[in-house]
């Protein structure tokens, strides 16, 4: 199996890849009962870069990001085929439990979604899960992970009060924050900043450029401007189906297809 | 052309603002109503039980001598039982609750059992005693003791605690259990670190409603053989007990008046027990409320 994904990866890389990738997309189906929601969908993820995906309400992004982390599964009725490669391993693969992939592969929500608990439990939960108890590693990692998404100044001093009492942009940082906190390799972002006003959204684009230095990302986004500001590659996804992946300059100043034209000129979606 | 005539719209706009202000009348002396009877009932027992209330009417045993009679066996047996109860109940309750709303598939056993547990809730307490009368005080041979009585107990107001814990689970929101997930938690993490915890104002709420349903109850352990008279306080889980409502529903069927004047004040008691009860799960539900 994993000589012939090698043999396509070759030859797609002769044609157009000059990127390590950190996933590796395979023939991946995705089906909620009847509905074939995800088609044939076939792409590589780069490494250290922020990848976009964009497209219409319903075209399957979401459920596609969520299949990276395979938090898709949450739903009963998914059916998949196909395959997932996530460094050299098929994540579907019966082995492969999700809770190990998901440490190395965070995921950031479209509404916030602090617990109800206090700043530091919140950031420190990650950690905690994976059974450390040390107090002094559990404060450094806090400090780390909420310097990390750019929000330490704002709490450092009211760290034990409710997270429910941040804003939203704060609150939505504060997640990323305790996605950082897990130290991921991969950080998933679904419609970030659906669910906030332009300041926040500032903040965390801003934050996203920061960290892509050490995550590889991964961001859907109903935002054609944001894709373009943030993201190096970008896919435009279609009932189910990409229909374009390539450099996110590319994609919007020379696109190849008729339909991602349309699309970014806002003749449809 | 208009469909509806202004006229007829302003003549009956009397009838209408007249039938408005019965409606509201009738449903404020349904309330009066209520309060009434309330109150009534609260006048009886104050001025009936109030005088026989003292220190030794709590210390004392029950006696023959109406003077002498206390209500210490049935206050301590009340005790003992819902020491037994509560664990019990909670325990098995909340255990059932996180099964079926966490773990078990919805699939038409869970449906079933789901219906089931409805129902139960609604059976009469006195199923419950004859239930723990074959299983525990004869099956099981435990006898009339606290632990038969505590036992049947928790049987009764299990389905309560189960359907009011899995409201409480259930408003825990998705968002932050895939939270959980999408951090590498397993489930049962994120079910004890996040879902219980969350939940747990609105399970405690629901526990401690039924158990003063249980403080109140007589019939099952009526029938479980709760002695009526006991001049002892339970020295453990195996001993013979009454509690409460079966003193007090002694002391009522008795010619004396004077009996029925030291009931009063045994209902006095009671219902001290259960207004600090319902207060602390009202205190639960309003601190925690509104979290989400």
């Amino acid at each position: 199996m994993d000589i012939t994904i090698n043999k396509q990866m070759v030859q797609k890389n002769e044609k157009e890849q000059d990127f390590t990738p950190v996933f590796k997309i395979n023939n991946l189906n995705l089906w909620y009962g009847q509905d074939h929601a995800l088609k044939d969908i076939k792409f590589d993820i780069p490494e250290k870069q922020v990848t976009a995906i964009i497209g219409p309400s319903g075209c399957g992004k979401s459920t596609f990001i969520k299949t990276l982390n395979r938090m898709v599964e949450m739903v009963p009725i998914v059916r998949m085929s196909g395959e997932i490669v996530y460094r050299e391993k098929n994540i579907f693969t019966p082995k492969y439990g999700v809770e190990e992939l998901r440490t190395q592969v965070g995921m950031v929500f479209q509404k916030p979604n602090p617990f109800p608990k206090s700043i530091y439990e919140n950031v420190a939960y990650g950690p905690r899960i994976h059974g450390i108890k040390n107090k002094k590693v559990l404060d450094e990692v806090v400090e780390k992970s909420l310097r990390g998404a750019a929000i330490w100044d704002e709490v450092k001093d009211r760290l034990h009060e409710n997270a429910y009492g941040l804003s939203g942009g704060q609150q939505q940082r504060l997640c990323i924050a305790r996605c950082l906190a897990i130290e991921p390799d991969v950080i998933l972002m679904d419609e970030p900043t659906s669910a906030l006003d332009p300041i926040s959204t500032l903040k965390v684009e801003e934050l996203v450029q920061e960290l892509k230095k050490d995550y590889s990302i991964v961001i859907v986004t109903h935002n054609m401007q944001q894709a373009a500001r943030i993201s190096d590659r970008t896919a435009f996804f279609l009932n189910g189906e990409v229909v374009e992946y390539t450099d996110t300059s590319t994609l919007f100043s020379n696109p190849s297809d008729k339909r991602t034209e349309d699309y970014i000129t806002g003749r449809f979606g | 052309m208009a469909l509806i005539n202004k006229e007829s719209v302003k003549k009956r706009m009397g009838t209408r603002l007249a039938a408005n202000g019965v409606a509201k009348f009738l449903f404020i002396l349904a309330t009066c109503f209520s309060l009434l009877v309330l109150g009534v009932l609260i006048y009886r027992i104050l001025s009936e039980g109030l005088p026989y209330l003292s220190l030794d009417f709590i210390t004392n045993f029950a006696s023959r001598m109406p003077e002498r009679a206390g209500i210490w066996a049935a206050l301590l047996g009340t005790i003992w039982v819902m020491a037994v109860t509560a664990p019990v109940s909670f325990i098995l309750g909340v255990g059932t609750a996180i099964y079926l709303e966490e773990y078990a598939k919805k699939n038409a056993f869970t449906k079933f059992v789901q219906i089931n547990i409805s129902n139960l809730a609604g059976v009469p307490s006195i199923v419950f005693g004859l239930l723990g009368l074959t299983i525990f005080v004869r099956l099981l041979g435990l006898g009339s003791s606290v632990l038969a009585g505590g036992l049947t107990m928790s049987l009764l107001i299990l389905p309560v605690i189960v359907v009011a814990s899995q409201e409480a689970i259930r408003t825990v929101p998705r968002e932050i259990r895939e939270a959980s997930f999408g951090m590498g938690a397993t489930k049962w993490q994120t079910i004890r670190r996040i879902v219980f915890p969350a939940a747990l104002p609105g399970i405690l709420t629901g526990t401690i409603l039924a158990l003063s349903r249980a403080v109140g109850e007589t019939a099952p352990l009526l029938v479980l053989g709760a002695l009526a008279y006991v001049a002892f306080v339970p020295e453990n889980i195996f001993s013979q007990f009454t509690v409460l409502p079966i003193q007090l529903y002694n002391w009522t069927s008795r010619p004396q008046e004077e009996f029925h004047m030291i009931a009063a004040s045994g209902i006095i008691i009671l219902l001290i027990i259960l207004l600090i009860m319902n207060s602390i799960a009202v205190l639960i539900r309003n601190k925690f409320h509104k979290r989400f």
